[in-house]
């Protein structure tokens, strides 16, 4: 089925998308003429299959439950912010803060995005084929942020327990982000979500881990300039 | 928050849709900025011609326009609703003091290429009151105010221009505004309303004095600025772009062949010719893009 924003308005595309019969076979959209628009997709709560077909705006696919977005385009901030589960796969870049707060899920960005990625990401996968700008994963608490390229400055700052795996340069880590052992396990983990972008040909033995030194856990004086 | 938006044309056959593709960028940022708006236009200089850009209120324009005749005697003067356009081969020290002089006139910019138009009210209100559609150059920068550090007046509204050909937009706030002002007011810099905005131009202004380049000030700018800040800023050659470097304000920029056009969101230039080709990117925090000659 096709959408049209030019056509009809952005309030009735979400509507109908996200009430969507359980009963209807009728389960994969297109929507065309995006235009930048915001909210495209927001609060989607189906087992649907959607492909936006350009630009998008801020918060694309937030809040996303069980459907299966992608977008042929750019995304503007906070892509599938606050995401439970399903897919985001955006074919272009993502502005900042993409897969701010998610709980769940999987986003898979083929570009690169800028600052603040994975921002107190909550148990999303988030996998970056090309690289991430400052402050990704800044207060990460669950979950795996893949990147295949380079990381800005302070990665990881104030990290809990997510992991990070990355091939290229870190510019600089964040406070309390430190590089850790790869274990078969974390490989395995890794394995799959390179599997699941597509990324088959990539060799995991490339990739560093980084996580919470969780030295910041609780007060401590001797790290009060960390705070 | 606030919208702005910048075009530079590399192709001049689009020269006379300036108008046109910067009305369509304005309309889109207006949900960004609904207080005010403004926009500086660039044309081809006229290097013996001066324009100031002022703005006139509680006066006819018959009556301001003999006033102007008796003490500019060249003065050719253009009406677009609350501005006018003089234009006269009188060099600024002299014509500045007398626009001063005026009491219902108040300047909004001059030079031999910019014209800048400026008002409050929603931005669709603002760009047709003023036929922005209609007109033609070479490069524009628009602006579109949600009013946080001044009041939502023509004074308070962007673009700033202090200095020849010169203006700022901005998206973001300063915090050492008020210090920066006393330093470049005793450098001679004249900065006329409270806003934070109209600093950083001044402090523009003041590196352009110093002979440096735009990129060159910005540079610095970026040790001397403290606070939150997208600027579009340009010159009669050309504009340029530059992020604070925690870059929490938002920029996009599309570049094609024909023109560069950067906006606060993309949804800004969706309707820009052969936008879905162009090279689209987010300006890097801390690094200073620039077009033109």
């Amino acid at each position: 089925m096709n959408l049209n924003l030019k056509k009809d308005s952005l309030r009735n595309v979400n509507n109908h998308l996200q009430n969507i019969d359980k009963k209807s076979n009728d389960r994969s959209f297109v929507i065309s003429n995006p235009g930048g628009n915001h909210a495209i997709c927001a609060g989607l709560k189906d087992e649907i299959e959607v492909t936006v077909d350009g630009h998008v705006g801020y918060y694309c696919a937030g809040m996303n439950m069980n459907a299966q977005i992608t977008i042929n385009g750019n995304v503007g901030t906070g892509v599938a912010e606050n995401m439970m589960s399903g897919t985001v796969h955006v074919k272009g870049n993502a502005s900042q803060s993409a897969g701010a707060t998610a709980h769940g899920g999987t986003l898979i960005i083929d570009g690169d995005t800028s600052s603040r990625c994975g921002i107190s990401m909550k148990g999303i996968d988030i996998i970056v084929k090309g690289s991430v700008g400052h402050m990704s994963a800044f207060m990460a608490q669950s979950g795996n942020l893949v990147i295949c390229g380079d990381a800005g400055d302070a990665l990881g700052d104030s990290i809990y327990e997510a992991n990070i795996f990355i091939k290229g340069k870190v510019k600089s880590l964040g406070a309390d982000c430190e590089e850790k052992k790869i274990t078969v396990k974390d490989k395995k983990i890794l394995k799959s979500l390179l599997s699941k972008s597509g990324l088959n040909d990539k060799n995991i033995d490339d990739f560093k881990m980084y996580g919470s030194a969780r030295k910041l856990y609780n007060f401590n004086i001797d790290n009060v300039s960390e705070y | 928050m606030c919208g702005i938006v910048g075009i530079y044309l590399k192709n001049k056959k689009l020269n006379k849709d300036l108008g046109k593709l910067l009305t369509g960028m304005m309309n889109n940022m207006a949900t960004r900025g609904p207080d005010s708006a403004g926009f500086a236009i660039y044309s081809p200089e006229k290097k013996n011609k001066y324009k100031y850009s002022v703005c006139f209120s509680g006066i006819s324009f018959k009556e301001i326009k003999s006033q102007i005749i008796k003490k500019i005697k060249d003065a050719k003067i253009k009406v677009i609703a609350d501005h006018l356009i003089i234009e006269t081969v009188l060099a600024p020290t002299k014509v500045l003091d007398i626009i001063n002089n005026f009491k219902n006139l108040s300047l909004v910019g001059y030079g031999n290429s910019i014209e800048i138009f400026k008002q409050v009210g929603n931005p669709k209100d603002v760009v047709k009151n003023f036929n922005l559609e209609n007109f033609s150059g070479t490069h524009a920068i628009g602006h579109t105010r949600m009013a946080t550090e001044s009041a939502i007046t023509t004074d308070g509204s962007h673009p700033y221009s202090t200095g020849k050909d010169e203006c700022l937009v901005h998206n973001g706030s300063l915090s050492n505004h008020n210090n920066l002002r006393r330093s470049l007011t005793k450098k001679g810099i004249e900065i006329r309303s409270q806003n934070d905005t109209e600093v950083a131009a001044g402090y523009i202004s003041s590196g352009l004095l110093d002979k440096k380049s735009l990129k060159e000030t910005l540079i610095d700018g970026l040790k001397e600025l403290d606070g939150f800040y997208t600027f579009i800023s340009g010159t009669k050659n050309g504009m340029a772009i530059v992020r604070d470097e925690i870059a929490c304000k938002p920029a996009v920029v599309a570049e094609t062949n024909d023109y560069v056009a950067i906006a606060s969101e993309f949804q800004a230039m969706a309707h820009l010719p052969n936008v879905n080709k162009a090279k689209i990117f987010e300006p890097d925090p801390g690094l200073v893009y620039s077009w033109g000659k």
